[in-house]
């Protein structure tokens, strides 16, 4: 009997929600960690990414305006979901990293354990890096953070699912909307990601996901106006791509987090600077007595 | 009838100050002489020379880095905090016993009036170093890690608005948290800085600790390029923190930017008119509006727009501008002829653009740089003086009809540094506070500053926050943990 012909899937971007093509109509072909063709994944152009700002920014005023318990709902809800989705989030980790089913399970573990970390920041960062001042006259005084804004987020290249949800969910749970490019040789975990976000309570244009090259797609990001801030991990150890594109964040000031030497060991307990990093902090005052 | 009701003159006597003819570079704990050319600092209000001035060039900004290096792994760095925290209580207490020669030292160079050198710069510069002195030995406590270390050598660049009172802002955050610093005061106002140096070797403070470097833009590019600064602490323009932004591209260093503003000052319909007059006032004329946060769009609700603006101009009138020295002077002299010109060029395409000028009747004196007290209605917000920092004396009257309108107008700007909301409606106040995209927010009042009280932008206005808790990240590694 004839071996079943696959159905061979070309992938999509995320972007507002919805699921398009590249405007481009590019896409390129994804291999697994052993260099088998796997899939297609769509290659994201700068109207991509110009259209992934617009998406983010639309859905930032609504996402920054809910109650911070209700995004740690939501951030939660997405992790249920990853639990329901094991089967396909392995499979993909082992295609794209390489893994063993075991380690592919703890990679995925760690992911959503990771996720459920930060979903719990949601209500509580504000109290921890928020305060009252007590300053020397009648006024009552208060300081707390709020999210910056936009957020261009270079995905590490190698940790595609644990590094993906480590520099997202940080951006999210203050109020952020992100615009995220991918791991270029390794996009899969994300695009199963973008299918988990589509069916959870997380609002289009939250997170929009662009799969594509960091190299020709983040510069766009980094020079455009409307993006407050830019997370560069994923050009770790490109020192003049990272030199360049903090170059073109400082035309508006982009908050920058800058590429480290060697991609990071994500297994490693999370600072409080992925969030800090993309808050800005409000101090009110108010007189007292008069 | 009859009766003279005019104000004598009341001058603040600046025998107090001793002025030399002459000042060098604050290197390794000793004045040394400039490479640079040197140039005078003069009195804005009569362009008397009032000395010459060492300029750094590129080896002396070096020396004074090593220096700085030097005394950070050598002495202050390994110093415990409750000893470093002694030192800065010990500057603080200095700063207070020669309050009143650092504020007429500070009107003299600056221009402005002894009343606010006197009653809001020297005395927030005091505080600014006894908060910052508690906080040397509390540092596990902050919330940045159990044993938060500094970062290493500070560059530090200030500007001319409120010299002495940046100095503290940069250097008391820096020296607590166990850097060493290198400060470039602005070359308008380098005189309180120096003046600072000499309280330094009066208080013994160990060589190096502290350096000065007095000059103009290249010896602050210097600075920033130096390859042995960990940290770069900026208070300017927007455009030169960009640049400062662009060259650390790609290094270590870490950086805080507290750049240019154009706040919002929102007046409701139901607000305390008369408080609401004074905290206008105050919000774009104290300092002569050259202040990033000043309150220079004043956003007025439409149906009280005609009362407010008749209070205001009347308030206006009252204004005493002049010798800034005398004790009853509100508005004293614009820093220096270059920044004159920038606030007439700004008001002149302010009125070709088609905004109504006014000000109040107002002598100005002969000699030195005035502008006075002046406020322009009709203006859009697509007006130049709506969308640029004048840094003068000059407010833009805007109008809105509802909440959402005003929030929608105030944050229509590149920049992000503060606002001020008038209303008596407590839950209103908290909304639009909530709203505005703004570091600082005052609520029915405007222009207040404490050391406790975490200051700095969102967007172009800046990043990092100086004051308070928060002020402390600043000179901090605060990366604790993975990523």
């Amino acid at each position: 009997m004839a071996a079943r012909i696959d159905v061979r899937k070309t992938y999509k971007l995320y972007i507002g929600g919805a699921f398009p093509r590249s405007e481009s109509g590019y896409s390129y072909i994804v291999n697994d960690a052993k260099g088998r063709f796997v899939a297609n994944a769509a290659l994201a152009s700068r109207k991509d990414a110009r259209d992934a700002v617009v998406a983010a920014r639309k859905a930032f005023g609504s996402w920054s305006g809910r109650t911070a318990y209700n995004r740690a709902q939501v951030l939660y809800r997405v992790a249920e979901i990853m639990e329901d989705r094991r089967p396909q989030f392995v499979q993909a980790l082992q295609q794209s990293e390489g893994l063993t089913t075991a380690r592919a399970n703890a990679a995925l573990d760690a992911a959503i354990d990771r996720l459920v970390w930060y979903a719990g920041w949601a209500d509580k960062l504000t109290q921890v890096v928020g305060n009252a001042n007590p300053v020397a006259g009648p006024f009552f005084n208060l300081s707390t953070p709020e999210p910056t804004g936009v957020v261009a987020v270079l995905a590490p290249q190698e940790s595609s699912l644990l590094g993906l949800v480590s520099v997202v969910a940080p951006a999210i749970v203050t109020g952020n909307t992100v615009v995220v490019v991918s791991s270029f040789d390794r996009p899969l975990p994300a695009v199963t990601f973008a299918e988990v976000l589509a069916t959870s309570d997380v609002p289009g244009g939250v997170v929009n996901l662009l799969t594509g090259s960091a190299a020709t797609i983040a510069p766009w990001l980094a020079a455009h106006m409307d993006v407050n801030a830019i997370d560069l991990v994923g050009v770790a150890g490109e020192q003049e791509l990272a030199t360049e594109l903090e170059v073109a964040a400082a035309d508006n000031l982009k908050r920058v987090r800058r590429a480290p030497v060697a991609e990071p060991d994500w297994t490693a307990s999370p600072s409080l600077d992925t969030m800090t990093d993309f808050v800005e902090i409000k101090t009110v005052w108010h007189p007292m007595g008069v | 009838m009859g009766i003279d009701l005019t104000y004598a003159p009341a001058p603040e006597s600046r025998s107090i100050v001793d002025l030399k003819a002459s000042y060098g570079l604050f290197i390794d704990g000793a004045f040394v002489d400039g490479h640079g050319s040197g140039f005078k600092t003069i009195s804005p209000a009569t362009e008397e020379v009032l000395a010459e001035v060492a300029e750094a060039d590129a080896a002396d900004v070096d020396a004074a880095v090593k220096a700085a290096r030097r005394a950070y792994s050598r002495v202050w760095s390994r110093m415990p905090g409750s000893e470093r925290a002694k030192y800065l209580y010990r500057i603080a207490r200095i700063i207070q016993e020669r309050g009143r020669e650092l504020a007429v030292l500070e009107t003299l160079d600056n221009g402005k009036p002894i009343k606010e050198s006197r009653d809001v710069d020297i005395p927030v510069v005091a505080a600014h170093f006894f908060y910052y002195a508690g906080w040397a030995d509390k540092l596990g406590h902050a919330g940045y890690g159990e044993d938060p270390q500094p970062l290493g050598v500070a560059g530090q660049i200030i500007p001319w608005n409120f010299p002495l009172l940046m100095l503290a802002w940069k250097i008391a955050p820096a020296l607590a948290c166990g850097n060493t610093v290198v400060l470039k005061p602005a070359e308008t106002t380098p005189l309180t800085a120096l003046l600072f140096a000499e309280i330094c070797q009066q208080a013994d403070l160990p060589p190096g600790v502290v350096n000065i470097v007095t000059g103009a833009g290249e010896t602050g590019e210097a600075l920033v390029a130096h390859p042995d600064i960990d940290k770069v602490a900026f208070t300017g323009s927007t455009a030169v923190g960009k640049a400062i932004a662009r060259s650390i591209a790609g290094t270590d260093k870490k950086a805080t930017l507290e750049l240019g503003g154009k706040a919002a000052n929102i007046v409701f319909d139901d607000a305390p008119l008369d408080q609401a007059v004074e905290g206008i006032v105050n919000g774009i004329f104290f300092n002569q509006g050259h202040v990033c946060c000043a309150g220079s769009r004043l956003l007025v609700q439409e149906s009280i727009a005609d009362d407010l603006l008749e209070r205001l101009k009347r308030r206006m009138s009252t204004l005493r501008l002049g010798d800034p020295l005398d004790k009853n002077t509100d508005i004293g002299a614009i820093n220096s002829a270059e920044q004159l010109a920038r606030i007439r060029e700004l008001s002149e395409i302010g009125e070709s653009e088609g905004a109504e000028r006014w000000s109040p009747a107002c002598e100005l004196p002969s000699q030195g740089f005035w502008f006075p007290p002046t406020l322009f209605t009709g203006v859009t917000q697509a007006h130049r003086i709506a969308r640029e920092e004048v840094f003068g004396p000059v407010l833009s009257v805007l109008t809105f009809r509802t909440p959402s309108e005003a929030i929608e107008k105030a944050n229509n700007t590149p920049y992000g540094l503060s606002a001020g909301v008038w209303t008596e409606k407590g839950s209103r106040i908290l909304h639009v506070a909530g709203a505005l995209k703004a570091g600082v927010v005052w609520a029915n009042t405007f222009n207040k500053f404490d050391p406790t009280s975490p200051f700095g932008g969102f967007k172009e206005s800046g990043y990092g926050r100086e004051g308070g808790r928060q002020g402390l990240a600043a000179y901090l590694k605060t990366e604790q943990g993975g990523r």
